[in-house]
């Protein structure tokens, strides 16, 4: 049987008829990235989107301008290292920071639940506002809605931003190439595993706590050391595992991940291991995943372990040949296995 | 992390390789079944494949209880799930399993059923507390290791005098299951020369339990953790027992199961649980005595009889192969929607359910290999 032809997964299509959206389709994983491609994706098409970074870059008046927004929607709204606040400004200057541009106007809407308390919503704003103040952005417009008690969860916000690209940058996830070098910029899962803590029905004590950041003076730190990195990307929900998926995919290359090179804190592993988890697949809020030419490597790697925000980056693995897209990690037990999209959501195991 | 990082070190795992390779004998195939899901899951995520000898097979079994809850009794959850005023309480990994009419319960929460994800069950108790104007329903699933806290709620509510909390109790046995697997017609003429024992199970039923098994059907049994290095001296052990004929139950796992077991989760077990008469197991068919209901001594709590459930068989996919694939006559890559139509966003099979199922696991950690193999095979 060995001699069939590649196998072409079928994915089944959105059921827009009788379907509805469920939990996994806000995931990050297969199913988010379904719901992308088969209803905004064709719904929108444009070539902008086509490219499907986590930004647009377009050229205007001969500057080339970056342009995100992402929509935050966390439980619970404060947590250990950060807030809802902080986080809308941090993700969307990374998603910006990750074309390799230079963050300068955010845009925040606000969808507020009747009865939420102003104390709660004046520390979130106050939060924001620091949070920008810090990274040197500014935020220049907004909107707010209230809908009724039980049609929120409290307060959603989204936030929309712009940035201009330096010259002579061109970070986009389909430039990863076979023999580029894979980093990380520091310990993965921190922010899920800090999160999770925290939910009613765990309630565990941790020490840790969220990574939230704002991670564009480190990617200016890495564009000075290195101006050709390849791509950039932020592993936020879904995890690393997912967003080495989506490199692969979009560059149409493989990968081999080293799993003794993994930085992860022994109280994220530990967290995951009781709660049946794979690190790999806990979001993040303050790391990045960089992919650049071998030869490259080791000065970009210096370069951000001199920054605050990638003291603990690591190599963790290198671009290879593969039509079929395949992420694989050499395991520390000495064996090799698929590191997967998420599937659904990261569910704990029974036994 | 202190007590796992030993069961997972590289140096040793590679002297066991060396011990198999030495031991196995190349005049012959070992066809070793793990049963449990958890191994499944330890042999995939850790790529042990890589580090045992061609002539070495390890089986997938069917000790994935979530992959083998029946279709109907999935539709029935979630048919209990709509019942007025219900809160329907279920372990994280049920969620996804499809059921009838494209539905699942992660969809029917989507469409308004009262649905919560569990940690533990005795959170179905307090939610009962706290919600006295609604009824609190316990899916209770899984094996021996989950079956004694279930009875441990039970007895619970009992004291507490909750009126709002029942359980739908799907637990099943590991020993029948293990003894059908052997007993099945091997129209293929293939069959398991050795089996890996439960971990966590054992931890509850005790290695005695599988004594009358190796004998009368005779085969060699290791009981092993849950842990990489576990598997692999569990391995070693099987190799040793068939290389000298012999077919005995050994214990790997003898930091936590003892011969008798846990002899108070037992008596819990057998004070609110008792026997079915058969039970439908998916992939495998009816089972007689393969599983457990409540007692009529705890029948306020049973919801079987407090709900009009009825239960209908719903047969699997005819595409799939789930069937033999849990019973180790068919590999994950034999089934011709393996990886089609069958993935586990869309799982159409038993194994392709839970991360555990044999499908899932072979698809989410190991399916670059049959890539490689084909490749290989064509440049040969």
């Amino acid at each position: 049987m060995h001699d069939k032809k590649p196998r072409k997964t079928y994915i089944r299509p959105l059921d827009f008829k009788n379907g509805c959206v469920d939990m996994t389709h806000g995931s990050g994983g297969r199913a988010s990235a379904q719901l992308i491609d088969e209803l905004f994706g064709n719904a929108f098409d444009n070539d902008y989107l086509r490219q499907r970074n986590d930004q647009a870059a377009f050229d205007i008046v001969g500057r080339r301008m970056v342009m995100t927004t992402d929509a935050h929607v966390i439980s619970p709204l404060f947590f250990s290292g950060g807030d809802i606040g902080s986080l809308s400004v941090h993700g969307t200057i990374n998603d910006i920071a990750m074309a390799g541009a230079q963050p300068l106007y955010l845009a925040a809407s606000f969808i507020l639940e009747e009865g939420f308390p102003l104390a709660d919503l004046r520390r979130i704003v106050e939060s924001m506002a620091q949070a920008a103040r810090n990274a040197g952005v500014l935020i220049v417009t907004g909107d707010t809605k209230v809908v009724e008690q039980g049609k929120g969860d409290g307060v959603f916000i989204t936030t929309t931003g712009i940035g201009v690209v330096p010259p002579n940058i061109d970070i986009r996830g389909d430039r990863a190439e076979a023999g580029d070098t894979i980093i990380v910029s520091g310990t993965i899962g921190d922010h899920g595993v800090s999160v999770m803590a925290l939910r009613e029905e765990l309630s565990f004590d941790t020490t840790l706590q969220s990574d939230t950041a704002a991670l564009h003076t480190l990617v200016a730190t890495m564009i000075n050391a290195v101006s050709d990195i390849h791509c950039l990307r932020d592993p936020t929900r879904g995890g690393l595992g997912t967003t080495l998926n989506e490199l692969a995919q979009q560059s149409g290359c493989g990968m081999v991940i080293d799993e003794d090179r993994l930085p992860i804190k022994p109280e994220v592993n530990a967290a995951c291991e009781f709660l049946g988890l794979d690190p790999l697949y806990v979001a993040n809020e303050g790391k990045l995943v960089a992919i650049c030419a071998e030869k490259d490597a080791q000065k970009l790697l210096t370069a951000m372990r001199h920054h605050p925000l990638g003291q603990d980056a690591a190599i963790i693995g290198e671009v290879i040949a593969d039509k079929h897209c395949f992420v694989q990690m050499k395991t520390s037990f000495g064996g090799n296995r698929v590191v997967d999209w998420l599937t659904g959501e990261q569910l704990p195991r029974i036994c | 992390m202190k007590y796992i990082d030993e069961f997972r070190d590289r140096r040793l795992a590679q002297q066991l390789a060396l011990a198999i390779k030495r031991e196995a004998s190349s005049q012959r195939d070992y066809r070793l079944m793990e049963f449990c899901g958890g191994h499944t899951h330890a042999i995939s995520r850790y790529g042990l494949k890589d580090l045992l000898p061609e002539n070495v097979y390890m089986v997938h079994g069917p000790g994935c209880p979530v992959c083998v809850l029946p279709i109907g009794r999935i539709d029935n959850a979630i048919a209990l799930s709509r019942e007025p005023g219900v809160i329907l309480c279920t372990y994280a990994d049920t969620m996804r399993v499809p059921a009838s009419n494209g539905l699942s319960l992660l969809k029917a929460k989507a469409q308004g059923a009262d649905i919560r994800m569990l940690y533990s069950c005795a959170d179905a108790l307090s939610l009962a507390q706290k919600n006295p104007e609604r009824n609190i329903v316990f899916f209770a699933i899984g094996f021996e290791t989950t079956t004694p806290p279930t009875a441990v709620i039970i007895r619970q509510a009992r004291v507490l005098g909750l009126k709002n909390f029942s359980v739908f109790c799907n637990h099943v046995l590991t020993p029948p299951a293990i003894a059908h697997i052997v007993n099945a017609p091997q129209e293929s003429g293939v069959s398991i020369d050795g089996f890996i024992g439960p971990a966590h199970v054992s931890t509850v039923i005790g290695s005695a339990a599988y004594e009358p098994f190796a004998k009368e059907y005779h085969r060699p049994v290791v009981i092993a953790g849950f842990e990489p290095l576990d598997v692999m001296r569990a391995i070693l052990m099987l190799i040793r027992q068939l290389n000298e004929n012999r077919a005995e139950v050994e214990n790997e796992f003898t930091r936590a199961v003892t011969p008798e077991g846990n002899v108070k989760a037992k008596m819990l077990m057998s004070e609110v649980f008792e026997l079915r008469d058969s039970f439908e197991w998916r992939g495998l068919g009816e089972m007689p005595k393969s599983a457990l209901r409540i007692t009529s001594a705890y029948r306020e709590f049973d919801a079987e009889r407090r709900y009009d459930i009825p239960y209908h068989k719903v047969a699997d996919h005819k595409a799939c192969d789930c069937g033999a694939i849990l019973r180790g006559l068919k590999k994950p890559v034999d089934c011709k929607v393996f990886g089609t139509a069958c993935t586990p966003e869309n799982p159409l099979g038993a194994c392709m359910v839970s991360s555990e199922g044999a499908c899932a696991a072979h698809y989410t950690y190991g399916r670059f290999r049959d890539v490689i193999h084909r490749e290989e095979h064509r440049h040969a």
